[in-house]
């Protein structure tokens, strides 16, 4: 055990992954960066570093620079998967999904349904999601309820460092294609996580915390501005339990109706727009599963429906916070 | 090529042909869905099907028929599989459209147009990687040729050097817009110096000619390891998908394709050359007509898909 990044913790996960099985492959656009020029091999490591240090231990067989084209690569990494390979794609932002959906939802997700289950496709894609790094509209969307909605892919969105080491090396050995998506706004956040290889399982929830009044399910980056809500409303005597799914899909339908009907108050944050996202999908499940428990309406937390925008004013605006949370808490137990 | 060589391959297209038939009588009595028929391709997929070998593997679209039946399919089993039914290649859940089939060694099809071609860098990346040897081979069409996906893997193969026949099937249409419209050139053979990976064309309605430059293709690919892009030209001579009355087509245009009907040529080339008489290929055609009814009861016997079957296999 010792304190490690986000950051860190994936790369671990992903040099022991590697060092496991030989079949295991890193490919994406500058995952080593540096490549074909006369400077430093491995200059970047992936665009923010978390590839850093694969290629010199792995070599240039099993750690792929490719040209800027995922309509290309993430193909390959789909293909590779389903023919004996078990790639690791990265897709530098999720908001580049625009230029190679077809290959996920329609050839991935859908072969081993359409080819009568004879078809694996053990492909992980993974990708940076998330607002609050003052990118803009096209490289700070949470887009992971696209792909929860399509049968076929499983969803994994990670809320700490320890969380991530043991969904990715779970990714890794799952047989279906995985999309791991990471918050850029988390990748320095550190804590205490295992030197050793663990796997945490896809579809069970975590509970950060237990309390008596309130659940609040969050996701990813969400989860732990729920716990600082939750910290707050301590003193104020108000006891959350914090949920956090860990896998949009599988999603852990009975953790979240128990923790509901324990408390009989659901608040649910999500950083993804909130129409047909997860926070709607959520409410719905606690509305027709455990609508007798409920002592108060269902309050989302989400950002408003707009894109992200760049001025950093409007974009702190934009993102769910501890306060929003505390105060949407505050209103169900009013 | 050898006259036995040459009569298998009108063995095989004539199979591919019958099917392709059956399969229009049997939509016309709406005892299964439409399809999209290779009618007008046999020559192409019996001539480079037949030149690969038995480790090669194959993706290919939504006009697999006759790549499916060159490489040695059971037409029965296909049939089942258009009607739904448990039998089929894909237990009925694939249809026509993306009939796929590791034990062919068809490892990936798809209906997506163009989507073969972002797969096929993957499949021959995982041979390179895995050891094996071998050639893949990636059917698409004119229409895919016009995407960026086309240009993506050509270049994505030529940079990896990856061992992958890229088959354009060249049949003019692209659904029911004529390939003119769309391409200002007459074809898509020049592409592959921009990508500098060779490239040949071919006569796609005379199958010892695209036996032979698939051969020489793949021994390139083999000598070199490196891709190459073979243009067949060919037409298909009927609609996109069934039915389709072609009222959009030129009559004249497509006279003059029907004249050069691939079975219509080999046939002709068996006879004049001595290699076969007409009774020998008439004979051929009633087998693969009795092959095909028989597949036609095998299919019909064959049970439809149990209700679980709905939500099964959706996850590994």
């Amino acid at each position: 055990m010792s304190k490690k990044s986000y950051r860190q913790a994936i790369n671990e996960a992903l040099a022991q992954e590697m060092r496991r099985d030989p079949t295991v492959i890193v490919m994406g656009e500058d995952n080593v960066g540096g490549m074909g020029a006369p400077g430093e091999d491995d200059a970047w490591g992936g665009v923010l570093g978390v590839t850093k240090g694969l290629m010199p231990e792995f070599g240039r067989d099993r750690v792929l620079d490719t040209p800027i084209t995922e309509s290309a690569f993430i193909g390959a990494a789909v293909g590779a998967a389903a023919t004996g390979l078990r790639p690791v794609a990265e897709l530098m932002f999720v908001d580049f999904l625009g230029v190679c959906f077809d290959q996920i939802f329609n050839q991935a997700a859908k072969f081993r349904y359409m080819f009568g289950g004879k078809a694996v496709t053990p492909v992980v894609i993974r990708t940076m999601y998330g607002a609050g790094f003052r990118a803009a509209s096209q490289h700070s969307q949470c887009l992971y309820p696209i792909f929860t909605h399509i049968p076929g892919l499983k969803v994994v969105v990670p809320s700490s460092a320890y969380e991530a080491k043991g969904l990715l090396i779970q990714s890794i050995r799952d047989n279906d294609p995985v999309i791991f998506l990471e918050h850029k706004v988390l990748y320095d956040e550190i804590e205490e996580v295992p030197d050793e290889p663990y796997t945490i399982p896809f579809g069970e929830a975590n509970l950060t915390r237990e309390g008596d009044h309130v659940t609040i399910v969050a996701l990813g980056r969400m989860v732990g501005f729920a716990n600082k809500a939750a910290d707050m409303l301590e003193k104020e005597g108000i006891t959350c339990t914090v949920v956090d799914p860990r896998t949009t899909s599988p999603l852990d339908e009975d953790t979240i109706i128990e923790a509901v009907e324990d408390t009989g108050r659901l608040v649910v944050v999500d950083e993804a727009s909130p129409r047909c996202g997860m926070a709607a999908d959520i409410s719905a499940l606690v509305a027709q599963s455990a609508f007798k428990a409920l002592k108060a309406p269902i309050l989302m937390v989400t950002p408003p429906h707009t894109p992200v925008p760049f001025a950093p004013e409007l974009e702190d605006a934009y993102i769910p916070t501890p306060d929003k949370i505390a105060d949407a808490v505050r209103r169900v137990m009013a | 090529m050898r006259a036995n060589t040459l009569i298998q391959a009108y063995e095989r297209m004539a199979l591919i042909r019958a099917y392709e038939n059956t399969v229009v009588s049997l939509a016309g009595q709406h005892r299964l869905p439409g399809t999209c028929t290779s009618i007008g391709q046999e020559a192409s997929a019996v001539g480079v099907v037949s030149a690969l070998s038995s480790d090669d593997l194959i993706l290919t679209n939504h006009r697999s028929a006759g790549h499916l039946l060159a490489r040695g399919a059971d037409p029965a089993r296909m049939l089942a599989e258009v009607m739904g039914k448990s039998g089929g290649y894909c237990g009925g859940k694939s249809g026509s459209l993306h009939i796929s089939s590791k034990e062919l060694g068809v490892v990936l099809t798809s209906t997506i147009v163009g989507g073969e071609l972002s797969l096929v860098t993957g499949v021959a990346l995982a041979r390179t990687m895995l050891g094996q040897a071998g050639v893949v081979a990636c059917f698409f069409g004119d229409g895919a040729a016009c995407q960026g996906r086309f240009h993506e893997s050509l270049n994505l193969a030529a940079v990896w050097k990856l061992p992958i026949l890229y088959v354009c099937e060249n049949n003019q249409w692209q659904a029911f817009v004529h390939r003119q419209e769309t391409m200002l050139a007459d074809g898509v053979v020049g592409h592959a110096a921009g990508h500098g990976i060779g490239g040949s064309r071919v006569d796609g309605m005379d199958v010892e000619a695209v036996r032979e430059a698939a051969e020489h293709a793949i021994s390139r690919i083999r000598e070199t390891g490196a891709p190459h892009l073979l243009e067949v030209m060919t037409y298909r001579l009927r609609g996109h998908f069934e039915p389709d009355d072609q009222a959009y087509v030129d009559p004249a245009e497509l006279a003059r394709w029907r004249a050069r009907d691939p079975l219509v040529l080999l046939r002709r080339r068996l006879i004049e050359s001595g290699m076969a008489d007409e009774a020998d290929l008439d004979r051929i055609d009633v087998e693969v007509g009795v092959r095909l009814d028989r597949a036609v009861g095998v299919a019909d016997a064959s049970p439809y898909p149990e209700r679980r079957e709905l939500t099964s296999d959706v996850y590994a």
